[in-house]
C-alpha cells in the first residue's frame, strides 16, 4: 500500500457496579467481619463449594446448607507469573495457586505469598492470611502462605 | 438423515499485525469462500458471523462487519464464541431447512488489544478477576495439574511445539514458520511456569469464512462437498477450581456424540487427520486424550510415539494449528478449513497422503471450557 497507514489509539473505560448476590455477600461479609472461610454445602452430590455457589454445577439443584470451613489448605496446582497488567496488587514474579481448602470439594483460586517461587511445590500446606483492610471482596484474603497446619 | 456439508473455504494470511480493517478482512475471506465455491453472494441464503466486543473494542462487533459479509437483505445471526460453534450454528440453520446455504465468517485482530487484560476479563469479575488471571497463567495452572496426575513433563510440552512449528513451515498461511528443537523451548523465556514462550500460541490477526449447503442446496456448486460427518459441541463449569482440569469431559462428550453420528469406534485407527486447538502446547496432549486417541494419562506417551507426526499413523496439527497462528474465534473456523482442504487434497505442502476423514476442534472459555468437534470426510 502506498497510502500512510493511520492508527487511531482509544481506550474503553466504563464503570460498573456487581450486585455480588445474597450467596456471594454471606461469603464475603464472612471474609470482612470475622475472617472466616464459608462455603455451601450440594443436598444431592454433597460436594462442598468455595466460594459458595447458588446452583450446584453438577446436579442442577440449589445448595443450601452453609459449611465453615478452616482457613488452611494444600496446593493443587501453581504458576509463577513473570509478568503482570497491573490488576493484580502483587508485584512480579506473582504465584497464582488453586487451593483445596480443608473440608470443601474443588479449590479456590488466590495468590501464594510471602515464599520463594522456587520453595512452592504441589501438596503444599498453605494458610490464609487475611489483609488488614477488608472491604468484604476476595481480597479481604492477602494470600495464602506455607503452614505447618 | 438429512446431511449438510462444506463448499468453500476462505481464509486470511495469519500475522501478527495486519494493516487491514476488520471488514476488510471479513471481505477477503467471505470473497476467498464464495470464489471457492464457485458461487456469488446471491446464492447465500443467511449470514453467521463470529466476533467478540471485548476484542474488537466496540459493541456490537458482529453489526460493523455486516457490509463486508455480504449479509444485506439476508437473515443474519451471530456467536460470540469459538468459529467451531459458528460453523455448528450455520450447519444447523441449513439442516432446519429454513435455509439451503449458510455463510460463515470469523475475524480477529489480536494485535490491536491487549491480549492479557482481555482475556483477565473473561473470568467473574467479583470472585477471580481482580486476581490478575488471565488466559496463559490459568493454563499454566492447568498444565501444572497435568504434570502432577500423569508425569508428563515440560520436555514432552516442548515435543508438542517443537512438532507443531516444524509443520508450520509448510503452511504458506501460518504467522510463524520456523523449525525449532526442544532445547530452544526448554530455554525461551518463562512467561508463567511451567509455561515459556514457545509453549504459548502468538498473537494473531487474520479472518475465515466458510459456506455451508444442505444435500437440497447442492445443486448450486459444482465442486464436490466435504460432508460434516459429526459435529457436537458440550461445556463444563465456569469457575476455575470447580472442575478437574486434568479431565476433559466436556470434549469426551463432543468427541463421543460426533464419532456416534459418523460411525467412528477407533478414532486413532479410523481418523486419517486431525486439527486441533493447541492454544497452549501442554493443550495437545490433554486433547488427545479427550479425543479418545490414547488412554487417560497417556497423552505424553502419544506424542513421544510419533504417531501424530506429519509420518505418523494420525498425524496431528499439519498446519501447525494455533501455536503458528493463533487468531482467537477464528482459529476453530480455520481448523474446519484445514480438514477440508486435507480431504479435498489441496493441502499442498502440508498434505496428508490420502486423507478421507478429518476432526476439527474449537475451544472456547478458560483452559478449554467448552470443547467443538467436527468429523469431516468425503
Ligand atoms: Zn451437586
Amino acid at each position: 500500500m502506498d497510502v500512510e497507514n493511520i492508527i487511531y489509539h482509544g481506550r474503553i473505560k466504563v464503570p460498573y457496579k456487581w450486585y455480588v448476590g445474597e450467596t456471594g455477600s454471606r461469603f464475603f461479609i464472612g471474609l470482612r467481619d470475622n475472617k472466616e472461610l464459608w462455603g455451601n454445602r450440594c443436598p444431592k452430590c454433597d460436594r462442598v463449594y468455595v466460594p459458595p455457589i447458588k446452583t450446584c454445577w453438577e446436579c442442577f439443584v440449589p445448595t443450601k446448607e452453609w459449611v465453615k470451613l478452616k482457613d488452611t489448605g494444600t496446593v493443587e496446582s501453581f504458576t509463577v507469573t513473570h509478568y503482570s497488567e497491573g490488576v493484580a496488587p502483587k508485584d512480579v514474579p506473582i504465584i497464582y495457586g488453586l487451593i483445596k481448602i480443608d473440608g470443601a470439594d474443588g479449590s479456590l483460586l488466590h495468590f501464594i505469598g510471602d515464599v520463594e517461587p522456587g520453595d512452592v511445590s504441589v501438596g503444599m500446606r498453605v494458610k490464609a492470611v487475611f489483609a488488614e483492610e477488608r472491604t468484604g471482596s476476595i481480597l479481604d484474603i492477602k494470600h495464602f502462605v506455607p503452614s505447618n497446619e | 438423515m438429512e446431511k449438510a456439508g462444506i463448499v468453500g473455504v476462505g481464509q486470511t494470511k495469519y500475522e501478527r499485525k495486519k494493516d487491514d480493517t476488520f471488514a476488510e478482512l471479513v471481505f477477503e475471506a467471505c470473497t476467498g469462500a464464495l470464489t471457492d465455491a464457485g458461487v456469488g453472494i446471491e446464492d447465500i441464503d443467511n449470514v453467521i458471523t463470529v466476533s467478540n466486543d471485548f476484542w474488537d473494542g466496540r459493541t456490537i462487533s458482529s453489526m460493523a462487519i455486516q457490509d463486508a459479509a455480504g449479509s444485506y437483505n439476508k437473515d443474519v445471526s451471530t456467536v460470540e464464541g469459538d468459529g467451531v460453534f459458528g460453523a455448528m450454528y450455520g450447519m444447523m440453520r441449513t439442516l432446519s431447512g429454513s435455509f439451503d446455504t449458510t455463510l460463515v465468517v470469523a475475524h480477529v485482530k489480536g494485535s490491536e488489544g491487549n491480549m492479557n487484560l482481555i482475556t483477565n476479563a473473561m473470568f467473574d469479575p467479583i470472585y477471580q478477576r481482580k486476581l490478575g488471571i488471565d488466559a496463559t497463567s490459568s493454563a499454566a495452572l492447568q498444565a501444572r495439574s497435568y504434570m502432577e496426575k500423569t508425569g508428563a513433563t515440560e520436555e514432552d510440552f516442548a515435543r508438542v511445539s517443537v512438532k507443531n512449528q516444524g509443520n508450520g513451515v509448510n503452511n504458506p498461511y501460518a504467522q510463524i514458520r520456523e523449525k525449532i528443537s526442544v532445547d530452544d523451548v526448554m530455554k525461551s523465556r518463562k512467561i508463567s511456569e511451567p509455561l515459556k514462550l514457545f509453549d504459548c500460541s502468538p498473537i494473531t490477526d487474520g479472518a475465515a469464512a466458510i459456506v455451508i449447503s444442505n444435500e437440497k442446496g447442492m445443486k448450486r456448486f459444482k465442486k464436490d462437498p466435504v460432508w460434516i460427518l459429526g459435529a457436537a459441541h458440550f461445556s463444563d463449569s465456569y469457575t476455575l477450581g470447580y472442575r478437574d482440569l486434568t479431565n476433559s469431559r466436556a470434549l469426551e462428550a463432543a468427541a463421543k456424540k460426533a464419532y456416534d453420528m459418523a460411525g467412528i469406534t477407533n478414532p486413532l485407527m479410523e481418523l486419517d487427520v486431525i486439527e486441533l486447538a493447541d492454544a497452549y502446547s501442554y493443550m495437545e496432549l490433554l486433547w488427545y486424550e479427550g479425543l479418545g486417541l490414547t488412554p487417560k494419562g497417556k497423552g505424553a506417551d502419544l506424542i513421544r510415539s510419533g504417531a501424530t507426526a506429519m509420518d505418523g499413523e494420525l498425524p496431528v496439527n499439519p498446519s501447525g494449528g494455533l501455536l503458528c497462528a493463533h487468531p482467537v474465534l477464528v482459529a476453530g473456523l480455520a481448523r474446519i478449513i484445514e480438514a477440508t482442504l486435507q480431504i479435498r487434497g489441496e493441502a499442498g505442502d502440508r498434505q496428508v497422503k490420502g486423507a478421507n476423514k478429518a476432526l476439527a476442534h474449537g475451544i472456547n472459555g478458560p483452559c478449554g471450557q467448552a470443547h467443538g468437534v467436527f468429523v469431516l470426510g468425503s
